[in-house]
């Protein structure tokens, strides 16, 4: 058992929990993730580890509520228990100093992108960070990017705050503004990252997308989450889940991803009749 | 039965009992649930099959069982109905009888070599394990085994499967604390994820595994070696005199040919995780698994593995179900128990085959299987006939969901992070055979990490052969072989 020390909301249904886990806390890096499972009937489902604290023996996760799983979790709060949590998984990101590096976290993807962007500013790098969102009230770790940037920009997709637009405009935008990038890290929906692939493509920058794949286990003993790079399956939890976005086959993966959407859909539905409070918690989290 | 019978048959009144098949769950009603199929002895068969054993002044069989179990003691005592004792004397030498009863390949191992088997069938060794295992779990009387006063040492055994359970168990009953450190949320692993539910009871299963736990053996799920905590670690920080690694062979290999990520492929490794350890076919599970109800469903492979995934598709509601091979049904590893089930639940087997290509649709799901058609050639190095492919003999096989069950290689996580552990070309770690010691000091290895895919009961063995060497080298003593 896995004991939630404090959570919150950052966003209409996105939360962020620091939960017990010391053995992870200690070993973690930028890029890893951990596999959750939250009671006996649960699934388990892998989540991007934002940030850990070895004095506490805590790491934080942020979990946007999707399906049924995500959303039973953001129903607990502190003092709640999680059955199951395996980690650090997943290979550290890749540092180095590359010069100038962008980071980009698209949604609730800004939570993945945030641990890495730290590693990046750590490693001597410029940093760049671009934090998209649908709109205003959907912005996460708008202060904590800005902290770890040299240049930090917010865009939204409606334009009610910040740059007015998409993630991959403000990329084209800095292009053309004569910024010489060295790097590019990209998090969050599959059409976002594979618009980024595309942006920095044609200029032969470097850039890395860590991938969501669906997963079981998380230890490469079942292959669920095997990607196609370069013409090759990989497995994203061991071998990932970074990976070079000018090789990664996106629509292979968003094929996949759809794997079981029926059953999700279902699960949802069922979770969401059964369940009355989840108005409640969204009232909170609109207060 | 009198308990002096056993005294009075004659060799030749023996030999005229036939063995005792068990009885079992009829076919057509198994492949709506994933209960047992089989229902096991009952004292009067197990007494009466046990009468079977002639009692050899030299047990082939004992030396035929990988952790040498005294086979001719147990079998005299079910003959005299003192089945707790049986089981007593199994656990002398097994942690686990009442796993291996059910998985073990008894016809490879301590049945192949069964005196009686020359003339008639072997004694039905497997039959009567599992009924003592189950006889003595039932009577709510179980007996530990006696645990000698503890030595101060610490061993931590990676991964909580055959090798490692077995392993544990030992090193927990000469004194040695001893923590068993696995990836999953439930600990047995293979036994756990891979063996269904039909066949080896998850509950069999943890009540084993928690005999194990009274004798004094810690556990500790959710913890991956390599990622959560490095070999160096346990031993430098956390104080561990030994490690034992037995992660096991959990690495699926697919098969490289186009097709292979579409939606719908699985590894056997996933499909049976889902269903096994996830428990996808119950409904009151978040885990989800691809509908199989009403659809063609193919396994790729002859294996156990392949067995167990293709019976799993059966009892999941597919239409038809095929195994399709590249070999013929001869040489299928699959044991022959499991062929015979298989068939008798309606798998189809398309034999001399092999995919060459997945065929999708344009959203990414499966939709065929194409097939190229084999001849059996020249036998190879594992001295089975090679199969070669019929010229221009393709042709697709409609399919919608497949599983491949080739087999399995190594997870390279230790070996990762621990080099100084050799490993061969295939990733397998390098032990002697004697010790099961690594190229590390106070490491020792064994099960299907050191041998590839393997038996549960070899996993076992070597799991004992490791505790025994650790046990010596902690304790500066030469154990006597028994």
């Amino acid at each position: 058992m896995y004991k939630i020390v404090s959570a919150r909301f950052l966003a209409e249904n996105i939360k962020m929990f620091e939960i017990e886990a010391p053995r992870i806390a200690k070993r973690r890096k930028a890029g890893q993730f951990v596999i959750v499972r939250l009671d006996e009937q649960g699934e388990r489902i892998p989540l991007t580890i934002a940030d850990s604290n070895v004095e506490t023996g805590t790491i934080t996760i942020i979990v946007q509520g999707a399906g049924k799983t995500t959303r039973k979790l953001n129903l607990k709060e502190a003092g709640d228990t999680i059955l199951d949590v395996a980690g650090p998984l997943g290979q550290p990101s890749h540092i180095e100093n590359f010069g100038t590096a962008v980071s980009i976290g698209g949604g609730v993807g800004a939570a993945i992108a945030y641990p890495t962007a730290v590693a990046l500013k750590e490693a001597g790098n410029k940093v760049i960070t671009i934090n998209g969102a649908r709109n205003k009230d959907m912005v996460i770790l708008e202060d904590e990017m800005k902290k770890v940037s040299d240049e930090a920009y917010v865009t939204t997709d409606d334009g009610s705050y910040g740059f007015h637009g998409f993630v991959t405009q403000k990329l084209q935008a800095l292009i053309d503004g004569g910024e010489k990038l060295d790097f590019v890290l990209a998090i969050g929906p599959i059409p976002m990252m594979r618009a980024v692939a595309e942006v920095t493509r044609p200029y032969g920058i470097k850039t890395v997308v860590s991938l969501n794949p669906v997963m079981v286990d998380g230890t490469g003993m079942c292959g669920g989450c095997r990607v196609v790079v370069g013409g090759e399956s990989k497995f994203a939890c061991v071998d990932g889940p970074e990976f070079d976005a000018h090789l990664v086959d996106f629509k292979n993966l968003a094929d996949r991803n759809r794997m079981y959407n029926v059953h999700e859909k279902a699960a949802l539905e069922h979770f969401e009749t059964d369940c009355k409070l989840e108005k409640q918690i969204q009232a909170q989290a609109s207060n | 039965m009198s308990e002096g019978k056993m005294g009075k048959l004659s060799a030749k009144e023996r030999m005229k009992i036939h063995r005792h098949e068990m009885p079992e769950q009829e076919a057509k009603a198994r492949c709506g649930n994933f209960d047992e199929v089989n229902f096991g002895y009952t004292p009067e068969l197990a007494m009466e099959e046990a009468l079977r054993c002639i009692q050899c002044k030299d047990p082939v069989c004992i030396e035929a069982c990988p952790v040498n179990v005294k086979i001719d003691e147990f079998i005299g005592l079910v003959a005299e109905g003192k089945f707790l004792d049986a089981a007593q004397k199994i656990k002398e030498d097994n942690a686990l009888p009442a796993i291996c009863g059910r998985v073990c390949p008894q016809e490879d191992q301590c049945e192949q070599v069964c005196v009686i088997g020359k003339k008639s069938e072997p004694v039905a060794i497997g039959n009567l394990e599992r009924f003592v295992a189950d006889y003595e779990r039932n009577s709510g009387n179980m007996k530990l085994p006696e645990v000698k006063p503890a030595t101060g040492k610490k061993v931590a055994v990676v991964g909580s499967g055959p090798a490692g359970l077995t392993c544990a168990n030992d090193l927990a009953q000469w004194g040695h604390e001893v923590t068993v450190f696995e990836a999953l949320h439930e600990l047995g692993g293979v036994l756990m994820y891979g063996i269904p539910e039909f066949r080896l009871p998850k509950q069999i299963v943890r009540e084993e595994i928690d005999n194990l736990k009274k004798l004094g053996v810690k556990f500790q799920t959710n913890v991956v070696v390599g990622r959560s905590v490095t070999i160096d670690e346990l031993m430098e920080e956390d104080g561990f005199d030994a490690v034992f690694i037995g992660v096991g062979a959990g690495l699926p290999w697919f098969m490289g040919i186009p097709g292979e990520n579409l939606n719908g492929v699985y590894s056997a490794n996933e499909f049976l995780t889902r269903v096994n350890l996830m428990k996808a076919y119950d409904s009151n599970y978040d885990s989800p698994v691809f509908d199989c109800k009403g659809k063609n469903v193919a396994v790729i492979g002859g294996g156990n593995t392949a067995m167990d995934a293709v019976r799993t598709a059966r009892r999941l509601g597919a239409e038809k179900v095929y195994i399709i091979y590249r070999r013929s049904e001869k040489e299928m590893p699959a044991r022959i128990e499991e062929i015979k089930h298989a068939k008798e639940e309606g798998v189809e087997f398309i034999m001399l085959n092999s995919p060459v290509e997945f065929v999708g649709d344009e959203n990414g799901w499966l939709k065929g299987v194409k097939c190229l058609k084999m001849e059996l050639g020249e036998p190879d190095e594992s001295g089975r006939r090679r199969p070669v492919p019929v010229k221009d003999s393709e042709y697709v096989i409609d399919i919608d969901m497949v599983v491949i069950s080739i087999g399995n290689g190594s997870n390279p996580l230790i070996k990762q992070t621990t080099p100084e552990i050799g490993t061969s070309k295939k990733g397998t770690i390098v032990v002697n055979q004697e010790t099961m010691q690594t190229s590390k000091k106070g490491v020792y290895a064994g099960g299907d990490i050191v041998t590839g895919g393997a038996t549960v009961i070899l996993a076992m063995g070597a799991g004992r052969t490791a505790a025994k060497a650790i046990h010596e080298e902690l304790m500066n003593v030469t154990v006597n072989a028994e």
